[in-house]
């Protein structure tokens, strides 16, 4: 195990999974939305509905939706900073079957209408893992470079998507495909052994069919 | 997968390289994780500092979000002020240091998880008073932390640093550990007496169960890190005098996994079992959900 996986995180307290993993899941669905969010409503299930609130895990989703990172000293205060800025938002609780108990389902919202929901969960030391996204299921952390393809499902547009990342010489270490049924939406997960260029993301963003590029480069999350 | 998977594995390393204890740690982490000396350095010198700071800007009028912490550490000082402590200085000042740290995690203040956010208070309330009494540059604390991180690192390779897998013993018992090792370090210890005193801080912490009052990390958590913070001061004096322990650090570690795949789930974080299923911990539930 890593030195600093031992001593570190630097993180505000008290809990990794519930404080630190919670802010970490603000920010992947801050990173997923892309620019400002301006609404969200956070469902929490398990453990994050039952001790959440002594956790701070509403605040701590509230900052990483800010773009905070979980050693932010405004955590705490995330409620009335959000006010300031002008991002609303709601709690409620939910019951996933199936899930790990700490876990919630985020819909946010940005400047620009555009909508992301996702379901994430945290299961210790502060990391976390994404299991749905827009209602089709995923797994994904956002810990390495990964790629996220919103598309419709037509024949031949996985090679093509495939294709201009291994153009740009980046070692592909981990490919996933979900489709609604046959010809709906389609959610491609693409890690990466390197960082993901935005020529990249724009030459996916040009193939016929694809709706939305999402790039996800660790050590970029705040802005 | 790492260097070392036992203490045992760590001494050796060292002696074949000709490196003291913390610096093959370093370098080992270094190689395995593609970074320079210096940047690990840097990042070690970072997480002393936070563990000051923090440490320092402890405020006694804080309270936890639930209500259930907060003001503890104040009231330990008042009575050491008040020189009616029996322990003496140094180690009147591990006990409120652990509170201070403790307390400052549950108020949402930034902390060092070492090797847990709820196990944070124990490193810091070790070194930081004995460095100061001691008279030790920064650079050797920053060095201790190496060591402790050594040591972390075999406990969670061969058993778990985590109280849902292991109970409590995993989180305070590895910090206590940990910061056994570390103190030795700047004792001036040898590799050798550093591995004694993982062992001796962790044999007599063996058992401890996760049974955190309404799944808070507050209480018992605060007060554990008293515990773990004076068992750590202990287990390197009794080091340092000679004494030795029966059984190597890494069958201790070994141990702890066997104690803790025994321990019943109810007493691993969730928050059913032990002082959590306590009448007063489930009264105290009902006010706060
Ligand atoms: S009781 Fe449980 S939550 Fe509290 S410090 Fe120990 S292991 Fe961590």
């Amino acid at each position: 195990m890593n030195v600093f996986d031992i001593l570190g995180p630097v993180m505000v307290g008290p809990s990794s999974s519930h404080t630190a993993g919670a802010v970490r899941i603000g920010q992947i669905v801050r990173r997923l939305v892309g620019g400002e969010i301006v609404r969200a409503k956070i469902l929490l299930a398990g453990s994050f509905a039952s001790t959440g609130a002594g956790h701070g895990t509403p605040r701590a989703i509230v900052a990483g939706l800010m773009g905070f990172m979980p050693d932010d000293e405004r955590i705490p205060r995330s409620f009335e900073l959000a006010a300031e800025r002008g991002l609303t938002f709601d709690f409620g609780t939910t019951v996933l079957r199936g899930a790990h108990p700490n876990s919630a389902v985020i819909t946010a919202e940005n400047d620009r209408g555009e909508r992301v929901e996702a379901g994430a969960s945290s299961p210790g030391g502060g990391r976390i893992r994404v299991f749905e996204l827009d209602g089709l299921p995923a797994s994904f952390s956002g810990e390495v470079p990964t790629l996220i393809v919103r598309s419709e499902d037509r024949p031949g547009y996985v090679s093509r998507v495939t294709g201009v990342i291994a153009a740009q010489g980046i070692n592909m270490s981990k490919l996933q495909v979900e489709r609604e049924a046959r010809g709906g939406r389609a959610v491609m997960v693409i890690e990466c052994d390197q960082r993901i260029p935005y020529k990249v993301k724009m030459a996916i963003t040009a193939i016929e069919g694809i709706s939305k590029v999402t790039r996800l480069n660790p050590g970029e999350e705040s802005k | 997968m790492s260097a070392y998977t036992s203490v045992k594995e760590l001494l050796e390393l060292s002696e074949k390289r000709g490196t003291p204890v913390w610096r093959t740690v370093q370098l080992m982490d270094c190689e395995e994780q593609g970074l320079s000396p210096e940047d690990s350095w840097n990042a070690m010198a970072g997480m002393l500092s936070v563990m000051r700071q923090t440490d320092r800007d402890y405020d006694r009028r804080h309270r936890s979000l639930s209500g259930l912490s907060g003001g503890d550490a104040g009231k330990m000082e008042d009575y050491i002020a008040s020189g009616r402590a029996l322990s003496g200085p140094l180690i009147s000042s591990v006990i409120a240091g652990a509170l201070r740290m403790g307390e400052c995690n549950a108020c949402m203040k930034r902390i060092v998880a070492a090797p847990t956010a709820g196990a944070c208070g124990v490193l810091p309330a070790v070194l930081l008073p004995c460095a100061g009494r001691l008279g030790v540059p920064d650079e050797r604390v920053i060095e201790a932390l190496y060591v402790a991180a050594g040591i972390g690192s075999v406990i969670a390779t061969r058993a778990s640093i985590s109280g849902a897998e292991c109970g409590c013993q995993a989180e305070i018992g590895s910090a206590s550990s940990m910061a056994a090792a570390a103190l030795v370090h700047l004792l001036g210890g040898t590799g050798q007496d550093m591995a004694n005193a993982a062992a001796l801080a962790l044999k007599a912490l063996l058992g401890l169960v996760c049974d955190p009052v309404g799944g808070l990390v507050e209480v018992p958590c605060i007060k554990r890190n008293v515990l773990g913070a004076l068992e750590a001061v202990a287990a390197a004096e009794m080091t340092m005098a000679g004494i030795r322990s029966r059984i190597p650090a890494d069958e201790v570690f070994d141990a702890m996994r066997d104690v803790g795949e025994k321990m019943d789930a109810s007493l691993r974080e969730t928050g059913e079992g032990g002082l959590a299923g306590s009448p007063s911990a489930l009264k105290q539930g009902e006010r706060e959900v």
